[in-house]
């Protein structure tokens, strides 16, 4: 493993949490429809320019892409190192807050992390970002280990990677970077009681009635918030598909 | 598949499958409809970043011990790229392949129960302690549903033939999301019958709507 690692990984996780923070000097750079606004606001459509805090966001993802892909075709203990390093607090964290206790917590945050090892060539950056497939992991453990229950997302993932891309336009790794970059736009811009319901839906696990239940909603009121807060997300990615 | 599938699930419904969040009769449902419907494997590959976003502001915790977990991995199998499910084709028949991989079950090959007169099912096993009902339907050609309405969330898959409804005609691989709201008399094909995937998050309903079938027969 290269001395150099320790260095790069820093690098890398600082500019993976610039990302959360420049993503808002980017709000509305990206060429939506005529006529949509936020909260009443509306964006103001333009053409790409590629700023260069974005670039940056960008970049960090494209650091995770190749460090899996370093995995998958040497597997680098180096580059695992580094994935570890990255994810491996914010999968504890995900763990806890999906009701772990902080032992299984650490079990299965390791289990993530070596499953992203052994499956790391089974990756396909036109299929999501990496990010988003660590979560369909973290996500799939919850259901199995802490819910007990079987899991038909785990046997659709499966089929969804092993799919030939015939449905899914000829992206490249790019392009699915670009896509997430604008779901990250999306969710800073959400209002916080949409942004909130997601978060209980996908890092508490919350159903439906369940967040209700938690918010003293209406279980109508819950189901059109995520509505609109889904809208919005193919909104943003309309353009791209 | 000859038709275009038309009729997916409700929006929040994609959106709390893909969060792991929606309960694992409905999972079923959503699972066997992505396996036949190219548009929501697309939407689901979104709502996945959303997800791999969200990952991100988290929270940092204490940080995880590392050293152990090294030593596992480098000892782990390493999955070949390109492995994982390949019958990627649509066989003539619709059962989706969630459901073939799951119970080992094509749609030629389930062992039919009788319901009531025209109607058979066959229920499906969820895990233990899990609430709610999962059952393949087979109606036959032009019956008649009794009217009724939904206890709580239900969806409907068909997999083979086609009903209708006062909402529109469900052909293979529709799927309709429906909640309490809705009350309604599905007509099955009046050619083909209709084969379904039936997923509800309430257990026992089927008897219920099923049971006014046989009043005729057992005054029930």
């Amino acid at each position: 493993m290269g001395c150099a690692a320790p260095k790069v990984h820093q690098s890398v996780v600082d500019i993976e949490r610039m990302g959360g923070a420049l993503s808002k000097w980017t709000r509305g750079s990206y060429a939506l429809p005529s006529g949509f606004s936020f909260r009443g606001h509306p964006v103001v459509s333009r053409p790409h320019p590629i700023g260069e805090q974005r670039a940056i966001a960008l970049e960090a993802q494209s650091s995770m892409q190749n460090l899996l892909s370093r995995i998958a075709t040497s597997r680098d203990e180096a580059a695992f190192r580094e994935l570890f390093e990255a994810y491996g607090s914010r999968l504890r964290s995900f763990m806890m807050r999906s009701g772990a206790d902080a032992g299984t917590a650490d079990e299965l945050a390791q289990e993530a992390l070596l499953m992203v090892w052994r499956k790391a060539g089974l990756y396909q950056p036109e299929k999501g970002s990496v990010n988003g497939w660590i979560f369909t992991i973290a996500r799939n453990l919850r259901i199995d280990r802490l819910r007990k229950e079987f899991n038909w997302l785990e046997l659709s993932d499966e089929m969804l990677q092993a799919l030939p891309s015939d449905d899914i336009a000829q992206d490249d790794a790019l392009a699915s970077r670009e896509r997430q970059e604008r779901v990250r736009v999306v969710l800073k811009d959400l209002g916080p009681e949409q942004r909130q319901i997601i978060e209980l839906a996908y890092i508490e696990g919350f159903s439906h009635s369940q967040i209700a239940e938690r918010l003293g909603l209406p279980l109508g009121t819950v189901k059109s918030r995520m509505r609109l807060a889904y809208q919005k997300v193919r909104v943003a990615l309309e353009d791209l598909r | 598949m000859s038709t275009t599938i038309t009729r997916h699930p409700d929006d929040a419904n994609l959106m709390s499958y893909a969060a792991g969040a929606l309960s694992e009769p409905l999972a079923a449902a959503v699972a066997a409809h992505a396996a036949l419907c190219p548009t929501c494997r697309l939407q689901l590959r979104d709502l996945h970043n959303l997800g791999g976003v969200l990952l991100d502001d988290v929270g940092e915790s204490q940080t995880l011990p590392p050293a152990t977990m090294l030593e596992l991995a480098m000892l782990g199998p390493f999955e070949p790229s390109g492995s994982g499910a390949s019958n990627s084709s649509n066989t003539a028949a619709l059962m989706p392949r969630t459901i073939v991989r799951r119970y080992g079950l094509d749609l030629n090959q389930v062992p039919w129960r009788w319901l009531a007169p025209g109607v058979r099912y066959f229920p499906l096993t969820l895990s233990p302690g899990v609430v709610g009902d999962l059952r393949l339907l087979k109606i036959a050609p032009g019956r008649k549903m009794p009217e009724h309405g939904h206890g709580g969330c239900e969806m409907t898959l068909v997999l083979d033939g086609a009903y209708s409804d006062g909402t529109g005609t469900f052909h293979p691989g529709d799927i309709q999301d429906v909640d309490g709201d809705l009350e309604h008399q599905p007509i099955v094909d009046a050619w083909a019958g209709c084969i379904c995937l039936v997923a509800a998050e309430r257990p026992a309903r089927f008897s219920g709507i099923f049971g006014r079938l046989l009043q005729p027969w057992t005054g029930m």
